[in-house]
């Protein structure tokens, strides 16, 4: 599957659009812990979401390194590879 | 000089928030005096306990509390070293046995601390390269574990068989995998589908670690744990388990037939750079598992209070995290933090002992008063708390709330 990044991209900001509790405007730096306030458990239901969006396997460990959306898009590009 | 706990102004702030006038902090209980498994002096009150994971009432237990003190007296105090150095007495091999005997396996292995057992199994059982599949709901110490060691870290929905299965199908066949499983999990006090979670994890060929602290004692015909009363006893790898639950004093452990077990007490740190526990305490454990082997009356007790505490509750108008009594313990769902607050205090003033339980311990972003029963609670004490409840509702609006 090819996909381009910014596909990638868009689709992530829908899945946060609905735990975007706080309205933060969404770009590629926002953060989730400081911009969005979101907990941990939060975040790791969302990599849930994202990993069966594209069929992926994101392992927890590697969220510390994710801390902003552009991030998580650059991960999940690389992954679907 | 940087204040490196202001990172924690938030949470302070919070806590403060929390005491308002008149509101006890559920954090801040101290017991002045222990009357038995179910009673305590509480500020001065007499208070029943109901939130103390003690299922099979042992603390107090005669053949316990004299194998620990003949214990104290023989062995001292403490050992004062590591399980593989100084720190092995006849007492902790004894305890051993006694686990093999409870569990039926050729190998135990007792860690000081049952948040230390799953540290060091589950860092050290899955490395580099290898996969460690867990529960979304797992406790702390199992996600502690994860942290500590090199495996990658894979989580699937709690208690979703379908979703463990999607997440096994997108790992490398050929690596390592460790799946980790609860029997009872012990926010909502719901148990695992075990059969079908193992029948998956198997036929991925992962390993497989129950941890069973909330169900040692009164699951399955031996009292092993939901896994024994699932049938998939020879489907486990390793079952994890505590002596601060049922057991009654403090203690964690593995046991296992893996032929290569033994060379853990080497490679696993939380196991090896720590000092082992006091002899009266493994002496302690020891007595209390024997006595679980056998304890079908208390059980039986166990199993009718946590029906009629349940059915109590449910009847009273009360919302419960789980349908039916799944364990030993009722998770009574809260609106909000304050009211769980206001509702838990009422009931601490009027002689009851609750958990308070609050995000992110629990999961979703749940409120829970969580009540766990002990096989010595009489049915008496049951409909006194069950009076309370209600009386701390009214008191507190909890109806009228969540009718709004
Ligand atoms: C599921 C589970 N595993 C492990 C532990 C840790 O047990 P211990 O109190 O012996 O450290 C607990 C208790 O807090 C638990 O609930």
């Amino acid at each position: 599957m090819s996909m381009d990044r910014a596909a990638i991209y868009s689709r992530i900001i829908e899945l946060i659009e609905p735990i975007n509790a706080k309205g933060v405007a969404l770009a590629e730096g926002t953060t989730f812990a400081g911009d969005m306030e979101l907990d941990s458990l939060t975040v790791m239901d969302l990599v849930a979401n994202i990993e069966d969006e594209w069929d992926i396997v994101m392992p927890l460990n590697m969220l510390p390194d994710l801390e902003t959306i552009g991030q998580v898009a650059d991960a999940v590009a690389k992954l679907v590879k | 000089m940087t204040d490196l706990l202001a990172k924690f102004d938030g949470l302070i702030a919070e806590h403060a928030g929390l005491l308002t006038a008149g509101v006890r902090d559920p954090f801040g209980i101290v017991m002045e005096k222990v009357l038995g498994p179910t009673e305590a002096i509480i500020k001065g009150q007499h208070t029943i306990l109901l939130g103390t994971y003690n299922y099979m009432g042992m603390t107090f237990d005669p053949d316990v509390i004299a194998a620990g003190e003949k214990a104290l007296r023989e062995f001292g105090a403490g050992t004062t070293g590591s399980r593989v150095l100084n720190g092995t007495y006849q007492t902790h091999r004894e305890c051993e046995d006694a686990l093999k005997e409870f569990y039926g396996t050729s190998h135990a292995m007792v860690f000081s601390t049952g948040y230390q057992a799953n540290l060091g199994m589950v860092s050290t059982l899955a490395g580099k390269n290898e996969f460690v599949i867990l529960d979304a709901d797992s406790h702390a110490s199992i996600y502690d574990g994860c942290a500590m060691g090199n495996a990658d870290i894979v989580r699937f929905r709690h208690n979703s068989a379908e979703d463990l299965e999607k997440r096994l199908r997108r790992l490398p066949p050929e690596a390592g995998k460790l799946v980790v499983l609860e029997g009872v999990y012990s926010m909502l006090g719901d148990i695992a589908p075990l059969k079908e979670l193992v029948a998956i994890a198997k036929a991925h060929d992962a390993t497989v670690l129950v941890d069973e602290a909330h169900g040692m004692g009164f699951f399955g015909e031996h009292g092993r744990g939901v896994y024994e009363a699932a049938g998939v006893a020879d489907d486990v790898d390793f079952v994890v388990g505590t002596f601060s639950k049922s057991v009654g004093t403090v203690g964690g452990f593995c046991v296992s037939n893996h032929p290569k077990f033994e060379i853990l007490r080497l490679v696993c740190r939380p196991y090896t750079f720590t000092a082992s526990l006091p002899p009266a305490v493994v002496a302690c454990a020891a007595a209390s598992i024997r006595k679980l082997m056998h304890a079908h009356d208390k059980r039986a007790r166990l199993w009718a209070s946590t029906r009629q505490l349940h059915g109590g509750l449910k009847a009273r108008g009360f919302r419960l995290a789980t349908e039916t009594p799944e364990s030993a313990i009722v998770s009574v769902l809260m609106p909000d933090q304050e009211t769980t607050v206001r509702m838990w205090s009422a009931l601490i003033n009027m002689g009851v002992y609750v958990n308070m339980s609050r995000p992110p311990a629990t999961p979703a972003g749940v409120f829970l008063l969580r009540c766990s029963i002990c096989a010595e609670h009489t049915a008496a004490q049951i409909e006194t708390v069950l009076g309370r409840f209600s009386d701390a509702a009214a008191a507190t609006g909890l109806f009228r709330e969540a009718a709004e």
